[in-house]
C-alpha cells in the first residue's frame, strides 16, 4: 500500500514536471531566426561557490573541441593557497600538468580558494584593437570572436590579451580562444561551462537584461573585474573575488 | 600528440611559479627577433646616408652609396622572417587588402611600402640615374641590358636632368629622415604600445628603438666599409672612418642613456610588475642582457672608443679597434632585440612567474634559418653591388645628349 502511494506521488511529480519540462524546454530555435542585436552577453563568477571540480574545463573541451593537452584552454582553474605567511601559490588544478599540483599542511593555510579562468569578452578589447586584418571582432552581442578563415596566424592578439585566454590553435594554426560557447547561446542555450556547474558559480546572460540571474547576481553582490586598471572593460565579473587574483 | 605539444612538455618543466596555462608556448620566436633586427639596420644605413646629404658632410661621402644599398637590401628581406613565422603566410596579403586601421601591424603594408618604394628606390634610382645611362652605353651584354633596365631606358644626361636629379636627391633625403623614424619607431610601437606587457609597454619603446637602429645601421655600414675595401685592394679612408666612428659612438650614448633612463624609471616607479621583471632579468635574460647587450654591445665599444679619442693610437689599430667595437655593437644590439621580443614573454602576465624558450637548430624557427636570414641581405647586396658599383664612376664621358 505505501509503495502504491509513493509511486501514485511520484507519478504526480514526474508527468507534470515531464509536460513542464517540455514547455519550458530551452528554445532549439534555428540560429538564424537569432537577432544579435537584440542581446549583450556577460558572465558572473561567484568565487565562494567553486569548489574547483574541473567539470567547466572538460565540458568546453568537449563541447569546443579543444585539444585535451595541458597547453590549450578556453577556460581553466585557478587554485590560490595564502599561507599564514603571506606567500601566496597559485596552481591550474588541471589534473594534466603533472607535479604543479602540491599540497599543505592545514596549519599552514590562511586562506585558500578557487578562481575560474575564461575570455573577459571584453567591451574595449585589446586583441579587437590589435589584430591587423580585422579577424578578431567583436559582434553585436557583446562577444569577441575570431574568424579562423581569416586569422593569417600572427599571434599579436595572444600577446595583447592581458589575461593569458587565447593560444594558437596547433590544428588550424588560428588564434582561439572561449566563444562563450557562441553556437550554443544563439540557439537560447547556455554555454557549457555554465550548464555542467555543480554550484551554479558560473551565471551566463544578458548584461541588460532586467530579471535574469545575471541581473540578481549583480545586484546582490560587490563585484569585480580582472585587471580593471588595464581599462579593457571585461564582460566577466567576480563576486567574492580576492586582491591577490590576477 | 602533436610535435609542438612534445616540445611544450619539455618546456613545462623549467617553468617557475605560476604561468597562465596559454602562456607555456612563447609565440614569438627567434624569427620576431630577426624582424626588428633587420628593419633597426635599415633605418640606422639610410639615416647615415641622410645625414651625409642633408648636411653635406664631405669625410663620410664615401659610404653613401654603400649605406643606401645596404638599407635595400636588408630591407627587401626583413618581411620574410615575418612571413615564415605566420600560421598563415598565405593569407598575408590581407593586412593590404583588409587591413585593421586601428592595428598597428596593420599599418605594416602601408610603411614598408612607403619606405621601400618612395624613399629607398627613388633616392637609390635619382642617385645612380647618369651613371647607369653611361654605363650602359659603355658595356656589352648581358650588364648593358640590365642597366638598360634598371635606368628605366631614361637616356637623358643633360646638366639640366643631372642637376634634376641632386635636386630630388636632396629632397627624398629630407623625407627619408622622417621616413626612417617612422620605419623604426613604427616597430618600436607594435611593442610599446601592448598595454598588457609591462616588459614591452614604455612610450620609450620607439625612440629607444630608434637610436638603436641607427647605432646598429652605422656599426652595420662600418664593418661592410671595413670589409669590402681591402677587399678590393683600396686604401680604408680614414678620415670617414673616424667621422662614422663618431656618430657611433654619439648614437650609443643617447642610446645607452635612454635604455639607462628605462630602467631607472621602471625601477623607481616600482609597479606591480617589477618583482617579476627583476626575477626574469636576473634569471633569464643575465647573460644577453646583463653580459652581452649592456657590458658587451654598449659599455666596451664605447670604453674603446673613448680610448681611441683620447690616445693618438696608428692608424692599424684605430682600424682593430674599430672593429671589434663594431662587431661587438652587432652582437649587443641583436641582443637588444632578442632581450626585448624574448623577454616580454618569459614572464607570465599572472606576475607569478617564469617560462622558457628552447631555440631549436632546425626547423623554421630555428637556429639555422636565422643564420640564413641574416646572410641572405648580405647575398642581395653582393648582387645589388655588382649592378650599382658603389665607389666606380663612369671612366669616359657620356655619350648622347650632353657629349651632343
Amino acid at each position: 500500500m505505501e509503495r502504491r502511494r509513493f509511486v501514485k506521488k511520484l507519478l504526480a511529480f514526474v508527468i507534470p514536471g515531464g509536460i513542464l519540462g517540455v514547455i519550458l524546454k530551452p528554445s532549439t530555435a534555428k540560429a538564424k531566426d537569432y537577432d544579435a542585436t537584440k542581446h549583450y552577453y556577460g558572465m558572473g563568477i561567484q568565487v565562494n561557490k567553486c569548489i574547483g571540480c574541473g567539470r567547466c574545463v572538460e565540458a568546453c573541451k568537449d563541447e569546443n573541441g579543444v585539444s585535451k593537452e595541458p597547453f590549450y584552454f578556453r577556460t581553466w582553474v585557478e587554485r590560490y593557497t595564502i599561507k599564514k605567511n603571506n606567500e601566496v601559490i597559485v596552481q591550474n588544478i588541471d589534473p594534466r600538468i603533472e607535479g604543479i599540483r602540491e599540497s599543505f599542511g592545514e596549519r599552514e593555510i590562511l586562506r585558500s580558494f578557487f578562481v575560474p579562468k575564461l575570455c573577459n569578452q571584453c567591451d574595449n578589447p585589446p586583441c579587437v584593437q590589435v589584430c591587423p586584418v580585422g579577424a578578431t571582432f567583436k559582434t553585436d552581442d557583446g562577444v569577441v570572436l575570431v574568424d579562423e578563415n581569416r586569422c593569417i596566424g600572427c599571434r599579436y592578439c595572444i600577446q595583447a590579451c592581458p589575461y593569458g585566454a587565447r593560444y594558437l590553435n596547433p590544428v588550424t594554426e588560428t588564434a582561439d580562444k572561449c566563444t562563450f560557447c557562441y553556437h550554443r547561446i544563439t540557439k537560447g542555450l547556455l554555454p557549457a561551462c555554465v550548464e555542467v556547474c555543480p554550484t551554479q558559480a558560473r551565471i551566463f546572460g544578458d548584461v541588460r537584461g532586467s530579471a535574469s540571474p545575471l541581473t540578481r547576481f549583480k545586484r546582490m553582490n560587490k563585484l569585480h573585474v580582472l585587471k580593471a586598471s588595464l581599462n579593457t572593460e571585461p564582460k566577466v565579473s567576480y563576486s567574492g573575488l580576492d586582491g591577490e587574483v590576477r | 600528440m602533436n610535435p609542438i605539444s612534445e616540445k611544450l612538455v619539455d618546456l613545462l618543466k623549467q617553468v617557475t611559479g605560476y604561468i597562465y596555462p596559454n602562456e607555456i608556448e612563447v609565440h614569438w620566436g627567434v624569427l620576431v627577433v630577426v624582424y626588428p633586427y633587420l628593419t633597426g639596420l635599415v633605418a640606422g644605413a639610410v639615416i647615415l646616408a641622410s645625414l651625409v646629404k642633408v648636411f653635406n658632410i664631405k669625410e663620410v661621402q664615401a659610404v653613401y652609396r654603400l649605406s643606401l644599398l645596404t638599407a635595400l637590401a636588408f630591407l627587401l628581406i626583413a618581411p620574410l622572417p615575418l612571413l615564415l613565422h605566420l600560421g598563415h603566410p598565405e593569407r598575408s596579403y590581407e593586412i593590404f587588402l583588409n587591413p585593421n586601421f586601428a592595428s598597428a601591424m596593420a599599418m605594416f603594408g602601408f610603411v614598408y611600402a612607403w619606405y621601400l618604394m618612395v624613399v629607398l628606390l627613388l633616392e637609390i634610382w635619382f642617385t645612380y640615374r647618369k651613371d647607369i645611362i653611361v654605363w650602359s652605353q659603355q658595356e656589352n651584354p648581358p650588364m648593358k641590358w640590365i642597366h638598360r633596365i634598371v635606368s628605366l631606358f631614361s637616356t637623358d644626361v643633360s646638366d639640366k636632368s643631372v642637376e634634376f636629379d641632386k635636386k630630388v636627391v636632396k629632397g627624398i633625403t629630407i623625407i627619408g629622415i622622417p621616413s626612417a623614424f617612422l620605419l623604426h619607431g613604427y616597430v618600436g610601437f607594435i611593442f610599446g604600445s601592448i598595454k598588457a606587457n609591462p616588459w614591452w609597454n614604455s612610450v620609450l619603446m620607439p625612440i629607444v628603438f630608434l637610436f638603436s637602429a641607427i647605432v646598429s645601421g652605422i656599426a652595420l655600414v662600418i664593418i661592410l666599409y671595413m670589409v669590402i675595401i681591402p677587399f678590393r685592394g683600396e686604401k680604408i679612408d680614414m678620415k670617414c672612418l673616424d667621422k662614422m666612428a663618431s656618430y657611433l659612438f654619439y648614437a650609443v650614448i643617447v642610446d645607452f642613456s635612454l635604455e639607462l633612463l628605462d630602467f631607472i624609471h621602471r625601477l623607481y616607479q616600482s609597479e606591480e610588475s617589477i618583482k617579476i621583471l627583476s626575477e626574469m632579468v636576473m634569471n633569464k635574460l643575465f647573460i644577453s642582457l646583463v653580459i652581452i647587450q649592456v657590458l658587451l654591445g654598449m659599455l666596451i665599444p664605447l670604453a674603446i672608443i673613448v680610448g681611441v679619442k683620447l690616445f693618438r693610437f696608428d692608424e692599424e689599430l684605430r682600424k682593430l679597434l674599430y672593429f671589434v667595437s663594431v662587431i661587438l655593437i652587432q652582437l649587443g644590439i641583436f641582443a637588444t632585440r632578442w632581450n626585448v621580443v624574448i623577454g616580454g614573454q618569459m614572464f607570465s602576465k599572472s606576475f607569478r612567474g617564469l617560462t622558457a624558450y628552447k631555440t631549436e637548430l632546425t626547423g623554421i624557427e630555428g637556429l639555422l634559418m636565422t643564420l640564413v636570414l641574416l646572410v641572405l641581405p648580405l647575398v642581395v647586396l653582393a648582387v645589388l653591388l655588382k649592378i650599382f658599383p658603389a665607389w666606380e664612376t663612369p671612366k669616359r664621358n657620356p655619350v648622347g645628349e650632353a657629349a651632343a
